[in-house]
């Protein structure tokens, strides 16, 4: 039990001293997490928009290997994404491997589908319910894109949180293209591995607790944005 | 859309500043030399001389080999004098040199079930394992440590490939997390020494045999091949090799301490 005890008095004074190391790395975790969810969504809610909407051939198949892709292991993401940047791999010309780069390809192969599979999944039950109503009307495509889009905001947030939160917590991917370099590629969770092969559990526990941390922040500021959309918690 | 602007001022806030990478030296090492803290002495000091940064991989020595095949590397740190030396008889790196040393130690629990302390060779030692049989952990990973623990299992008459499982347990990790399931099964297990020594979960886990010429632990360092691997930087590399087998370097590598103890004693032949 003192371990914990002990991860807990860690996890406060690192926050309380600021250290400056910590920050380095919880900085390098939100702004790889980030990016890649942003291109992910980039790419990945147009593509959602689209299997809800459309109807073409085999476009059952596209969505059960999107769903299936959800499950995708990160170390083998990883495994695929070093070969590509390898200096030895097709993509080795561009350099990036060992870089914060590498690991935002990574991340985006990994929440990608999430976002394909979740966004389809809400799309299509909002398209069902107004379809008719906006043939009638004759409302154009992108006109009920927006409305869906609007509609369905506080289902898109989760669909965000959950890929960021896949993002985050991952370490197979980003430990194998990034490589866990101090002040280049380390983040929260290689770190974590790192520490714990050292066998420094409570440090590493202790980062594991500022990284919960940082998930509820992220969330908490997500749940703000909710309710002001909404005019106020209460409203 | 203003809303939308802060995610993607955030995305080039991130971007621009990275635009600027490529000029370290990437150094393919083991985790033994950099969880020691060997890298975070070593490395400033090179650069307080040269001005040159060092990014250091640290994984097992048989990935540290593949990376360095696949050219992703410019130098090579790890310890394993043979698969060092077949790396360059491929054309992988151009030459290996001798850089530093230390040993491995025979750890396990404190109550010594197999009385390994009783014992005055290695292979003895392994032969009371083998006999009395309490849990081994083997690293099982392919890396210098692993490729040693069988190269000394050899020299006992048992084949410990057909204890797999039962009690001889290869885990595929790395020393750390080896040791950390050594300390939770009450298990033996070889370790580096300097990993050892900055490990900080040992529980019952204490050092039970050491001091056999046999548990040597030679480093090596080696250049990429740049016939084979166009892109690596060699020049760079270059100077962080001469400067580690220099004077200069081989003393710092004497200076490194760890609670006043050495961890890796300089052997490069001038």
């Amino acid at each position: 039990m003192s371990v914990f005890l002990e991860a807990f008095s860690t996890a406060f004074n690192l926050i309380v001293s600021l250290d400056t190391s910590l920050l380095e790395i919880v900085w390098l975790s939100i702004k790889i997490s980030i990016s890649s969810l942003i291109i992910a969504s980039l790419f990945g809610f147009p593509i959602g928009a689209l299997l809800a909407m459309k109807s073409f051939g085999g476009r059952a198949l596209i969505i059960t290997i999107f769903n299936s892709m959800m499950g995708m292991p990160p170390v083998v993401v990883g495994l695929v994404v070093y070969l590509m940047v390898s200096r030895s791999g097709p993509l080795g010309w561009l350099e990036i491997l060992y870089t914060p780069y590498a690991m935002i390809i990574a991340q985006v192969i990994l929440i990608f589908p999430i976002i394909v599979a979740l966004s389809t999944q809400i799309l299509e039950e909002l398209h069902k319910e107004y379809e008719d109503i906006f043939k009638i009307f004759s409302v154009p495509p992108r006109t009920a894109v927006i409305t869906y889009i609007f509609d369905s905001k506080d289902a898109l947030l989760t669909i965000f949180l959950a890929g960021f939160g896949r993002a985050i917590s991952e370490v197979g991917a980003v430990i194998i293209v990034g490589g866990n370099i101090d002040h280049a590629t380390r983040v929260m969770t290689t770190t974590i591995a790192l520490e714990t092969s050292k066998g420094d559990l409570p440090l590493a526990l202790a980062l594991g607790i500022i990284l919960l941390g940082l998930s509820l922040i992220v969330n908490l500021i997500a749940t703000k944005i909710k309710s002001g959309t909404t005019g106020g918690i209460n409203g | 859309m203003l809303r939308f602007k802060y995610p993607i001022y955030l995305l080039l806030s991130f971007l621009i500043p990275s635009l600027t990478f490529g000029g370290e030296i990437l150094l393919q090492s083991t985790t033994s030399t950099n969880n020691s803290g060997f890298y975070g002495y070593i490395l400033p000091k090179f650069k307080d001389e040269t001005g040159l940064s060092v990014k250091v991989v640290a994984v097992g020595t048989g990935q540290a080999i593949k990376n360095a095949e696949n050219c992703d590397a410019d130098i090579l740190i790890v310890h394993a004098k043979k698969a060092e030396e077949k790396f360059v008889a491929n054309g992988g790196g151009i030459k290996r040199y001798d850089l530093m040393y230390n040993d491995f130690v025979v750890v396990g629990p404190d109550a010594d079930p197999a009385q390994i302390q009783q014992t005055k060779t290695i292979s003895e030692a392994l032969t009371y394992i083998s006999r009395v049989q309490p849990s081994f952990i083997s690293r099982g990973d392919n890396s210098g440590t692993h490729k040693k623990e069988l190269e000394l299992w050899g020299k006992v008459p048992i084949s410990v490939k057909e204890y797999s499982g039962k009690w001889y347990k290869e885990t595929g990790s790395g020393m750390g997390t080896t040791l950390n399931i050594a300390a939770e099964l009450d298990a033996y297990t070889i370790s580096d020494r300097a990993t050892w020594l900055t490990f900080k979960n040992k529980k019952a886990l204490r050092i039970l045999f050491e001091g056999d010429p046999l548990l040597f632990n030679q480093y090596g360092v080696a250049l990429v091949n740049p016939e084979k691997c166009p892109k690596t930087k060699t020049k760079k590399a270059k100077k962080f090799l001469n400067w580690l087998l220099s004077e200069n370097g081989q003393s710092e590598i004497e200076n490194y301490t760890v609670n006043g103890i050495q961890l890796f004693y300089p052997n490069a032949i001038k």
